[in-house]
């Protein structure tokens, strides 16, 4: 099992905190953290993906820095998650691009959107700056983009598949055909409702301040909502234009066009209340190291429900062959650094969720535990 | 530091849950109130950060509290661990006013939380704070700022002018203050190894003080050299057995080592010296720090085998661990021959039984100097641990003695018109001696929003 900065002191804080458990209260992490003596790479990185990050046990926390023990929680907790999300990162060499991931989404953003922009002024020639009847089909045809997009989707799934399979297998869940749902239902919920960013008594966490508030969790639900409404809408056209003959552009009252700007809202809102608290955050719970994956990832988000809505927009006009290669090229971004960033985060907090449904039922420890002491 | 006015209605002395519990309920009644804080802002709030839960009378379910604690058995508790050495006056006013300390904090943001894995058994006693004694000081004195309570970190009170009984001003280094009242709740005197010293003689150096290192007991000292009434002993205190690698100051509840009853304890000569299966935590607990301040150079070392591994709170530091007596005893530093011996004769003093760490199971040994009266499982099975002990002191009694108006009292006699006092600085009139599980943050609840009540009063003519 691996032994690093990260690990180590993740399970020297855990160590000091399961002497104290004031914070039980507080969230899964902690009452996790009570079935175990020991903290090893497989525990600590199971509870890293409990950990929401909501500050609490921090600001309430008595041996916070400049105490002598210098418990951060949840700093330790998001500079692990960085490291981690690279370890089951696949293949294994693409996880390099945790370390400095804000760095290359930005650089990824740039090329993709300049291919973009290079590949729509080719293919369209002189009709780039012109008002096309069928719309956006008419600077990239329907094909090409579905095949594009298709083949990057399909490799993202492929590569977040592998990743979260290997950390379900650490986290030693069953496997998915076998696995009892109804167990594990709890951690689901769990998940999709943001229970943990609720401080421990339904007042919300203390985030961007001591203060306990509900901001950031209606942001996040927000943001987490608008995506997959836009996720809808891309399937719901899909469905109809290859299942229907029904090809875009669609009217407003379409099912497609309603989720897009639903979701669109919701991913605009969502990502600027998101950043907007982090701004005002105090830095010391957040982390170090993983900030610009933070804010990459949020930015991307909100780039692609602005550019999607401003193509929208401009859709008749002559810009819309601007705005497409720079809409695409976001969402493109998107796409490719799926696996290698912030966005992997939802898989591994739903798989650590569950898991710790199954603990706290059977009130055993089940990540970590080492094979001797199981067969004794 | 300079205050921003030279006069004020109400002066506090200390911001920790007395102080801000009397400051908010000055400011709710209409005065001028600053907060002066020892200790920067990081460390702010005395014992109470260090704190977890209070104590409140109720008769049927309270908030988080299950069942009743009515003010006869609360009041039995009281006595018992008291043995006698309270103010029954004081003290079951104390428990009767308790009732509202919940509601109190609550109304005014103070998260508790629902009994849950170690609080379990305490869930009709004790009411304890989600996240701890922190989340109560950060949420009281955004509260406090909320209401316009002016509050001073790094603000050690230096000097203070006490007339004929009444006080006038005090300084906080250069600066002077002048107020219509002025409440004391700077806490006791546990950080202060000197003043221990006086108490305890020269052992005091070998403790470790688990409370604030600001608790230096400076105001304390100044108010019984103006003529202040004392109450309690200097030598009575909340000590505990702790890690004896635990931080000199500030080292807080998770410095506990709770595996006594599940194995020996024997001193730096390797010999037994006390009973260590005569009680339950929390009374084992609250008796090990002062037996092993009697012990040589005040230190104790507790050894488990195998068997006790995972049986109790895990401790901070981890254990010195080997696979045979002599070989931990050469780890821990002390005489492998008279260790194996103690263990060799403890084990064949262990008399047959069934082992319930649950409850007073009566397996025990005979025939020893020092017997085990309860759970006395031989310790045979390697790998075998041993943590070290020491004395570690949580907070002082000796204080101010106080009225039921939590007016201070003179040594004349005399009652101090606008001296009130709050939370460790006069717990001593209510627990003399013994501990009882959140009595110290119920004296500081009640007797905070007494004296904020009183005070404001006094100051603004009512």
């Amino acid at each position: 099992m691996r032994s690093t900065d990260k690990t180590t002191e993740a399970a020297r804080v855990m160590s000091i905190c399961n002497a104290c458990r004031y914070c039980e209260g507080h969230c899964a992490v902690f009452q996790a953290m009570e079935l175990r003596l020991e903290f090893n790479a497989d525990t600590v990185d199971y509870l890293s993906n409990l950990c929401h990050n909501c500050g609490a046990c921090y600001h309430n926390c008595q041996y916070a820095p400049p105490h002598e023990f210098a418990l951060n929680v949840p700093a330790a907790m998001a500079e692990l998650r960085q490291e981690n999300y690279g370890v089951y990162a696949w293949p294994g060499f693409m996880g390099k691009l945790f370390a400095n991931n804000g760095l290359w989404v930005s650089a990824l953003s740039i090329v993709v959107i300049a291919v973009f922009f290079a590949a729509t002024a080719i293919l369209s020639g002189a009709d780039f700056f012109a008002v096309h009847e069928n719309a956006f089909y008419g600077v990239i045809s329907h094909n090409v983009l579905a095949g594009t997009f298709g083949a990057v989707g399909l490799f993202v799934l492929i590569a977040l598949g592998a990743s979260v399979t290997k950390f379900w297998k650490t986290m030693r869940l069953p496997g998915p055909f076998v696995l009892d749902y109804g167990r594990v239902l709890q951690g689901v919920k769990d998940a999709l409702s943001l229970k943990y960013l609720d401080g421990g008594n339904g007042q919300g966490c203390s985030y961007p301040d001591d203060k306990p508030s509900m901001a950031r969790r209606w942001f996040h639900q927000m943001t987490f909502w608008g995506f997959m409404l836009c996720f809808a809408a891309t399937s719901v056209g899909t469905v109809m234009h290859y299942g229907f003959n029904l090809p875009a552009p669609y009217g407003y009252v379409s099912l497609p066009k309603l989720f897009g700007i639903l979701g669109g809202i919701g991913l605009i809102v969502g990502p600027i209340g998101l950043l907007a608290l982090k701004a005002k955050a105090d830095p010391a719970p957040k982390g170090k190291s993983n900030k610009g994956m933070d804010v990459s990832f949020l930015f991307l988000l909100l780039m692609t429900s602005v550019t999607g809505l401003a193509l929208m927009l401009v859709k008749e006009t002559a810009f819309v062959g601007v705005a497409l290669s720079i809409h695409l090229g976001v969402v493109m971004t998107l796409f490719l650094s799926m696996p290698y960033g912030k966005f992997v985060h939802g898989f591994y907090r739903l798989v650590a969720l569950m898991v710790f449904a199954v603990e706290k039922n059977d009130h055993k420890a089940v990540v970590g535990v080492c094979e001797k002491k199981k067969a004794a | 530091m300079k205050t921003h006015h030279d006069h004020y209605d109400v002066l506090v002395a200390g911001g920790g849950q007395a102080g801000l519990i009397a400051a908010i309920v000055a400011a709710e009644k209409g005065a001028r109130v600053c907060v002066l804080e020892g200790a920067p802002r990081t460390h702010r709030g005395g014992n109470t950060r260090h704190t977890r839960n209070l104590r409140p009378m109720h008769l049927g379910p309270l908030s988080v509290l299950s069942g009743t604690y009515d003010e006869e058995e609360y009041w039995e508790d009281l006595l018992r661990v008291t043995k006698g050495k309270t103010n029954e006056k004081l003290a079951r006013m104390t428990l009767r006013k308790s009732t509202e300390a919940v509601d109190w904090l609550e109304s005014r943001g103070v998260q508790f939380q629902p009994p849950l894995g170690g609080t379990l058994h305490l869930g009709r006693t004790n009411a304890f704070f989600m996240g701890g004694g922190k989340q109560l000081l950060n949420v009281l004195y955004r509260h406090a700022e909320g209401l316009g309570v002016e509050i001073h970190y790094d603000a050690m009170v230096t000097g203070i002018d006490i007339e004929d009984g009444a006080f006038k001003g005090l300084n906080v280094g250069e600066h002077r203050v002048t107020a219509t009242a002025f409440v004391a709740a700077a806490g006791g005197f546990e950080a202060n190894i000197e003043w221990l010293k006086e108490a305890w003689g020269d052992v005091a150096e070998n403790f470790l003080i688990r409370g604030t290192p600001y608790n230096r007991g400076t105001l304390l000292r100044m108010m019984l050299d103006a003529g202040v009434q004392q109450i309690g002993e200097p030598d009575q205190c909340h000590a505990v057995a702790i890690d004896g690698r635990a931080p000199k100051f500030d080292g807080g509840i998770c410095t506990r080592v709770d595996c006594v009853s599940l194995g020996v304890v024997v001193n730096e000569n390797a010999e037994r010296f006390y009973d260590e299966g005569e009680d339950f935590w929390p009374k084992r607990y609250a008796i090990w720090g002062r037996l092993v301040a009697d012990q040589p150079n005040q230190v104790a070392h507790v050894i488990i085998d195998q068997k006790a591994k995972g049986g109790f709170m895990p401790p901070v530091f981890p254990a010195v661990v080997a696979d045979t007596i002599p070989e931990l005893a050469e780890k821990v530093g002390i005489d492998p021959v008279q260790l194996e011996k103690t263990i060799t004769e403890y084990n064949a003093a262990a008399q047959p039984g069934s082992f319930d760490h649950t409850e007073l199971d009566g397996l025990h040994t005979e025939g020893l100097a020092v017997n085990k009266t309860n759970w006395a499982r031989t310790i045979d099975q390697p790998p075998y641990s041993a943590y070290s002990l020491r004395p570690g002191i949580t907070f002082t009694y000796l204080g101010v003695e106080v009225s039921e108006k939590a007016q201070v009292q003179m040594a004349s006699g005399k009652e101090c018109p606008n001296i009130f006092a709050a939370g460790e600085i006069m717990a001593g009139n209510v627990l003399g001696q013994g501990y009882l599980a959140g009595i110290g943050m119920t004296i500081g609840n009640v007797f905070g929003r007494i004296a904020g009540s009183e005070a404001a009063d006094y100051a603004l003519n009512r």
